[in-house]
């Protein structure tokens, strides 16, 4: 006799019998008539009808009759608001019955009944039984009140519950200590305002000792509880971490990932150089690892949060790369992350295991496992240089096999060797070119024509094979067209002679058949390049290019820090922070690390951020691998920050200045794919905004930047590069356009028109002079008063262009006398000031007469550290007397042109440097966006290494370097319209923390 | 298809996204332990070929979830003797008791069997004879006494007139063997399983010849965790009945013995539509014990049509459908080395195969924990009667993957 019986009856008339049933003499037909009902209920079929015939059965002694008529009564009180109080006297009666078990299953059963008219007489007996005598309960009454809550939070509040919840933490027994932690915890997370789990040393030292008695899932409570405490100092972290320890033995893997959790968060306060430190560092590793021998949906959560922990701290599992070699039958999605995190622990040490498994994976069957694993192939080579020349040889192998897509992916990734080694494997080419016809993915295939593109010269037939490809070229994607169009423009550049009618053919293929915008603008401009001045467009297309890093897919450090106070919970599983995510309005605490040092507060700034962005933005802000990569491909030139030959950069000023009217129009129907930074301010602020905007996309373009987070900040370097430079040549600039313009012929299909309206406005844009630009024109000060100085009074300033340092001088005389014989001289000073050549008056300076100098400055000098910092002392002597006076430079002159930092090393140096060196700022009232704020720090060497966008902020990443070697780092938040912005220095010498601010300041406000 | 709901009613028509999730997978087993749908988290388990699905709404710890529903799993399990639709349905009731008092508000309350078996009565073929007869029913009407004791583990009054105390040392080989027959990664996992029938509150202290194996320990809660830490002796008060009281790993890689070998030439022939198949297996480092129950186990290519096999000894099955072949090998004898040989017949005109298939290995050897972990004691406190004291010790293989 089973329960099936009871979802057999489906015949008409049910409903009736069970009524019938339900309302019989006999208990025992009762509750099989309950049974039924039940069964009816869990398999979704409606039997609400019924509902005061069950309720009537309520009323009895039968324990499991009155359990499945509450049962019942949870699942349609709702529906039956009415109804459900005809229940309420027996529910306030059984809170009153001798059997605890009656006393709790009736305050549970009546917190679930989400009907309002319920609660109110709830509150009795909920009161009465948080107070029970029972640890029965009351714990299950602590959870009452989170239910209760859900349903009316004013009520609970208005009562007082949640005091007593508070008081229940401190309650004699654990279950009842973990149950009251979590309903807390539950009503928190609903309001993050109120203050509800205040905790203090005593209320943690109580939750510690409740830990090592209550059950797992109450273990599971006060950890995620614990972790949101900050101790006091790291004496406190550290004995809140030996009790947290043993946890980590413990046989259920939500606690141990809990108790990992408080670890990895309250590790951030220790010392390093503490011994404690390191043993704890070795007793994370064995249970991480041990979590991945359990259920394959245990393993996949383990590995997300896995794949957190070595990135935050790699040392962790440094020693443990086998234990994520894949087995032939995990699940896909098992296998898939194992890859990623050896690719994450794969160094020199374990890099000829880690590439003897991935060759082996190589071979499997899942298509998806297979491609990552070619593709991780590819990113041991870049990650690990010894190891390059392996992986190029196993590549080959794999490529020997002819299994298509192993092929193509092969190829896709010998492209990323090839940038990132140049010059090096060249000799593979042959191999990728006999594959040539089995390639039938863009991206495969685009990567294989810029291999061609950019060997052109040492691939005989390389004309042939480009030529192979322009066939279909209304067939193919826009990737490929883009990239053949660059390939075949390269290979004329460097075969001139016998590829013209090719190239003539491509740049007419995508400028006149083709609808797409991109594709139409990069053929014009390499038109006009390539009929303007061939030499140039040698250099431009030609261009060293810069070397890719490999941790393009590492999160951003901010993002992995909040990550990491989300260990074990779904943040940690999708790697976006809960705000990204999680359903309604609520909003959502943001979760930092506690910082290092009590000192800083930089760290300890909970905000709570606007809920509810897009879940799509939050996806950009951690790119594919696959993704970076691409954009990077693109970026078929982008010199750093060191200016091109002259000639080239006005030639570019006319080029794009040609076209940017019509781009004007083009602006808005961007395709995604190549959506370049579509504004991007000019440096000097003269220049009017509307020719801003085409030149930056048109230079963008120019130099297939897309907007890929890795490859943003190129795309203000290459503007602003040319545009400094430019502004001195505009006379050149024009003269070489205007030649264009004059022979239609010679390319440009027809638009002489704007380009002649465009040269005057180009004329007015120009500064006030050759030279100047940006911030550094601050506007002169005195230094030395007359009265102070015999009538010679000098004001000045200080300015830093092309790389060198001036101090401009205004010399007045206000005196009644000549004034000849003058000289200058330099205190010794922090970095070394001092004049690069004498203080050259020409001619002796008469009454009432002015001199304006420039005095070259050398950081040559001899250093002494003073105070402040960039404090300067000068001495100034004429025919009269010698003066003295002192000033403040501001540091900015010092940033120096090569100060920006690779990606990479950024990332490791932001890394390195110890939290203690972080400073933060606020710079308020800046009305800037994101993109002016770049270019114009940029004008005075201050780079942004990438940006990101987090939750609708815009994050800058920069770096500058001091002349005398020291390099700043710098975070910059940004809120669209919030005009205050948040800057995070890091710096090894963090007293420079306080100037850098300052010449971000002035720069900013400037 | 049942369903339960806690804290607010969630539509049924949410699973719709699940469904789909489980028909983009290939496999059932591919299908993603957590999907997100626009309103809603699914997190899933697979066992014994039934889904457990739970629908959150809030940012809760997934491995909470998974491993609550896995104790749901293992309760069915204990309760019905097999965790399968039938059991289910055919009690549907208890079912929907257990989870009553298994979760509360997405709370878990009690989730320990021998708590959980003092609420309701596991169904047995006699109390649903009696129940029907006095019309008593099979839930508890007394509070469990372990729920709030600091041992909830245990209940109160447990009386046996044998006194027993079995302990089962099992440890399972996980390993993957290259095509050379080096080993790439090898690794120990054991457990001990317990099956305590003692009556009171015993205190029993377990020691080991050769603790200092055991640096890798998941406890389960009853072991007092100090003294391990400081005496290396695992002491507890034990639950009633069977239970898991350790798992380990013993990963270093100089003490896990590999027991078998496998030599193996497994070929296709370029343009034809054959090709050969040949295995022997061999004992390795078997510490002299006889190797049992060994079992083979090969997912050939796709493009293999049909196997013709003789083996040397056991018996073999091709399934031409999931081209899963499987050897039922047996005991390995010294003197004559079991092989399987002969002809694989592939899909004519098909390109050969690029994957070379792995092997899985089953094995099993009585009497050795192939770590070398050894139990030297076991004492008991508390009471006052002398219980039988047993300790077996057997290794298996785990994920035992030999590469082609």
């Amino acid at each position: 006799m089973t329960d099936s019986k009871y979802f057999t009856t489906t015949k008409k008339g049910e409903i009736f019998e069970l009524k019938a049933e339900l309302n019989s003499d006999k208990k025992e037909k009762k509750k099989e008539a309950v049974k039924k009902v039940i069964a009816s209920m869990t398999v979704g079929k409606d039997v609400s009808a019924l509902f005061p015939d069950v309720v009537n059965c309520m009323q009895t002694d039968n324990l499991e009759l009155k359990k499945l008529v509450y049962l019942y009564l949870m699942n349609y009180a709702k529906s039956q608001p009415d109804m459900a109080i005809m229940a309420v006297n027996t529910f306030v009666k059984d809170c009153e019955d001798p059997n605890p078990l009656i006393r709790a299953l009736a305050v549970r059963t009546m917190g679930c009944i989400r009907v309002d008219k319920i609660t109110e007489y709830l509150c009795e007996p909920l009161r009465k039984c948080l107070k029970d005598e029972d640890p029965y309960v009351r714990k299950t009454a602590a959870v009452c009140v989170a239910k209760l809550h859900d349903i009316n939070a004013q009520l609970v509040e208005d009562q007082g519950f949640l005091d007593t919840l508070k008081d229940l933490i401190s309650d004699s027994n654990p279950m009842v200590v973990a149950n009251a932690v979590a309903a807390l915890s539950e009503i928190a997370e609903s309001h993050p305002s109120s203050n509800l789990l205040d905790l203090n040393p005593q209320s943690i030292n109580k939750l510690l000792t409740a830990l090592n008695e209550c059950t797992e899932w109450g273990q599971i409570f006060i950890l995620d509880c614990l972790a949101n405490y900050t101790p006091k100092d790291d004496r406190e972290a550290q004995s809140i971490c030996e009790r947290v320890t043993p946890r980590l033995s413990h046989a259920n893997s939500a606690v141990v990932l809990s108790a990992v959790k408080v670890l990895m968060k309250f590790m951030e306060m220790l010392s390093k150089d503490l011994d404690y430190y390191g043993t704890l560092l070795k007793k994370l590793a064995p249970p991480l690892v041990t979590l991945l021998s359990a259920e394959p949906e245990l393993q996949y959560v383990a590995l997300r949060n896995i794949n957190l922990i070595v990135q935050k701290r790699p040392e962790v599992l440094k020693h443990e790369m086998k234990v994520f070699f894949v087995k032939y039958n995990d699940p896909i999605y098992v296998k898939l992350e194992k890859l990623d995190i050896m690719i994450r622990l794969a160094s020199q040490a374990n890099i000829a295991q880690v590439l003897a498994e991935l060759k082996e994976y190589a071979t499997e069957v899942d298509v998806d496992f297979v491609r990552k694993a070619v593709r991780a192939i590819g990113r041991c080579a870049i990650k690990v240089e010894q190891s390059a020349e392996r992986c190029v040889s196993t590549l080959l192998d794999l490529i020997q096999t002819k299994v298509n897509y192993v092929v193509q992916e092969a190829i896709v990734v010998i492209k990323d060797i090839f940038r990132k080694y140049p010059n090096k494997y060249e000799s593979v080419i042959a191999t990728l070119c006999e594959n040539l016809d089995s390639l039938d993915e863009p991206e495969a295939r685009a990567a294989m024509i810029w291999i061609v593109g950019e060997y052109a010269e040492r691939i005989d037939n390389a004309d042939e094979l480009l030529e192979s490809f322009l066939e279909g070229f209304h067939d193919e994607s826009t990737q490929v067209q883009l990239q053949l169009l660059t390939a075949i423009v390269k290979l004329f550049l460097k075969k001139p002679t016998e590829t013209q009618e090719l190239v003539q053919q491509v740049l007419s293929l995508a400028t006149q058949d083709s609808d797409n915008p991109d594709l139409r603008d990069r053929g014009y401009i390499y038109w006009r390049l390539l009929s303007t001045d061939p030499v140039a467009a040698k250099e431009v297309v030609l261009a060293e290019k810069p070397l890719i890093s490999e941790e393009t897919d590492l999160i951003e450090p901010t993002l992995l820090d909040e990550l990491i106070c989300y260990i074990g919970t779904l943040a940690s599983v999708y790697h976006k922070p809960p705000s990204a995510f999680v359903e309604g309005g609520r909003g959502v605490v943001h979760k930092s690390l506690p910082p290092r040092t009590a000192s800083s507060e930089s760290t300890e700034s909970p905000e709570t951020a606007p809920a509810g962005a897009p879940p799509g933005e939050q996806l950009d802000a951690v790119p594919t691998q696959g993704d970076l990569l691409g954009d990077l491909l693109n970026l078929d030139l982008g010199p750093p920050v060191s200016g091109p030959p002259l000639a080239a950069s006005a030639v570019q000023m006319g080029a794009v200045d040609l076209l940017g009217g019509g781009l004007d129009s083009l602006m808005g129907d961007e395709p995604e794919g190549i959506g370049a930074p579509s504004f991007v301010a000019p440096p000097a602020a003269a220049v009017p905004a509307n020719l801003g905007a085409p030149m930056g996309s048109g230079l963008s373009d120019l130099f297939d930047l897309t907007s890929g987070v890795g490859t943003l900040s190129g795309s203000y370097v290459a503007p602003k590069a040319r545009l400094r430079s430019g502004f001195g040549h505009t006379e050149a600039s024009l003269s070489r356009a205007a030649p264009a313009v004059g022979h239609p012929e010679a390319g440009t299909p027809g638009r002489p028109g704007r380009v002649l309206l465009l040269i005057p406005r180009l004329t007015w844009s120009s500064p006030g002079g050759p030279g100047r630009c940006g911030p550094s024109e601050s506007p002169l000060q005195v230094w030395l008063p007359a009265m102070k100085a015999k009538g010679l009074e000098i004001s000045g300033t200080f300015t830093r262009q092309a790389g060198t340092i001036s101090m401009d001088l205004q010399l007045t005389n206000k005196a009644l006398q000549v004034m000849t014989d003058f000289a200058i001289q330099f205190n010794r000073n922090s970095f070394g000031l001092a004049p690069a050549a004498p203080l050259q008056v020409h001619a002796p300076l008469s009454p009432t007469q002015t001199v304006e100098i420039s005095l070259p400055l050398s950081t040559a000098g001899s250093v002494m550290k003073t105070e402040p910092l960039n404090s300067l002392q000068v001495a100034v002597k004429n025919n009269i007397d010698v003066f003295y006076f002192s000033t403040l430079y501001p540091l900015h002159i010092l940033f120096v042109e090569d100060g920006k930092m690779d990606r990479q090393m950024f990332l490791a140096t932001w890394k390195d440097i110890p939290n203690e060196n972080e400073a933060q700022f606020q710079i308020r009232d800046c009305p800037l966006n994101a993109e002016a704020v770049s270019s114009r720090l940029q004008s005075s060497n201050i780079f942004t290494v990438a940006r990101r966008n987090v939750e609708g902020q815009d994050m800058l990443y920069q770096s500058l370097k001091l002349t005398n070697g020291i390099w700043v780092l710098a975070e910059l938040r940004i809120q669209p319209g919030n005009p205050s912005f948040t800057l995070s220095l890091k710096c090894r010498a963090p007293e420079v923390s306080q100037h850098v601010y300052q010449a971000y300041e002035t720069i900013l406000k400037n | 298809m049942s369903e339960k709901h806690w804290k607010s009613v969630v539509s049924q028509s949410v699973c719709d996204y699940f469904f789909e999730a489980q028909e983009k997978a290939a496999d059932v087993e591919n299908v993603p332990p957590v999907i997100s749908t626009p309103h809603h988290y699914l997190i899933s388990i697979y066992r014994d070929k039934l889904f457990f699905v739970s629908v959150i709404q809030t940012e809760v710890p997934p491995l909470f979830v998974i491993e609550f529903l896995h104790r749901v799993a293992d309760t069915f399990q204990d309760y019905f003797g097999e965790c399968s639709e039938a059991a289910i349905k055919d009690n549907v009731v208890i079912v929907y008791e257990l989870l009553e008092e298994m979760l509360d508000n997405g709370f878990p309350l009690a989730t320990e069997s021998n708590i959980l078996k003092e609420l309701i009565k596991p169904p047995t073929i006699l109390r649903s004879v009696v129940n029907s007869i006095t019309g008593s029913s099979n839930v508890g009407d007394t509070l469990p006494t372990g729920q709030l004791s600091n041992i909830p583990w245990r209940r109160a009054g447990v009386k046996y007139t044998n006194n027993e105390a079995y302990f089962d040392v099992v440890e399972e080989i996980d390993a993957i063997i290259d095509k050379s027959g080096s080993t790439v990664f090898a690794e120990i996992q054991g457990v001990i399983d317990a099956c305590i029938k003692l009556s009171g509150m015993p205190d029993l202290s377990l020691s080991f010849m050769n603790p200092r194996l055991l640096d890798d320990v998941s406890f389960h809660p009853c072991i007092r965790f100090k003294r391990w830490e400081s005496e290396r002796v695992l002491s507890f008060i034990p639950p009633d009945g069977n239970f898991r009281l350790i798992s380990y790993r013993v990963s270093s890689q100089n003490l896990v013995a590999i027991p078998v070998y496998v030599k193996h030439s497994i070929s296709f022939k370029e343009n034809s539509s054959c090709g050969r198949f040949d295995i022997t297996i061999g004992p390795k480092q078997n510490m002299g014990k006889t190797i049992e129950g060994i079992t083979v186990t090969v997912h050939m290519p796709k493009v293999v049509l049909n196997m013709n096999l003789t083996p040397t000894q056991g018996s073999y099955t091709f399934d031409p459908v999931t081209k899963v072949l499987t050897w039922d090998v047996g005991k390995i004898t010294p003197q004559k080395l079991p092989s399987l040989k002969g002809l694989v017949n592939l899909q004519s005109g098909a390109p050969k195969p690029e994957e070379n298939p792995s092997l899985n290995i089953q094995f099993k050897i009585q009497q050795l924990a192939i770590s070398g972990l050894k139990v030297n004691r076991l004492d008991m406190y508390g009471e006052k009667y002398k219980p039988f004291k047993g300790v077996k010790y057997v290794t298996k293989a785990g994920k035992f993957q030999v590469r082609t």
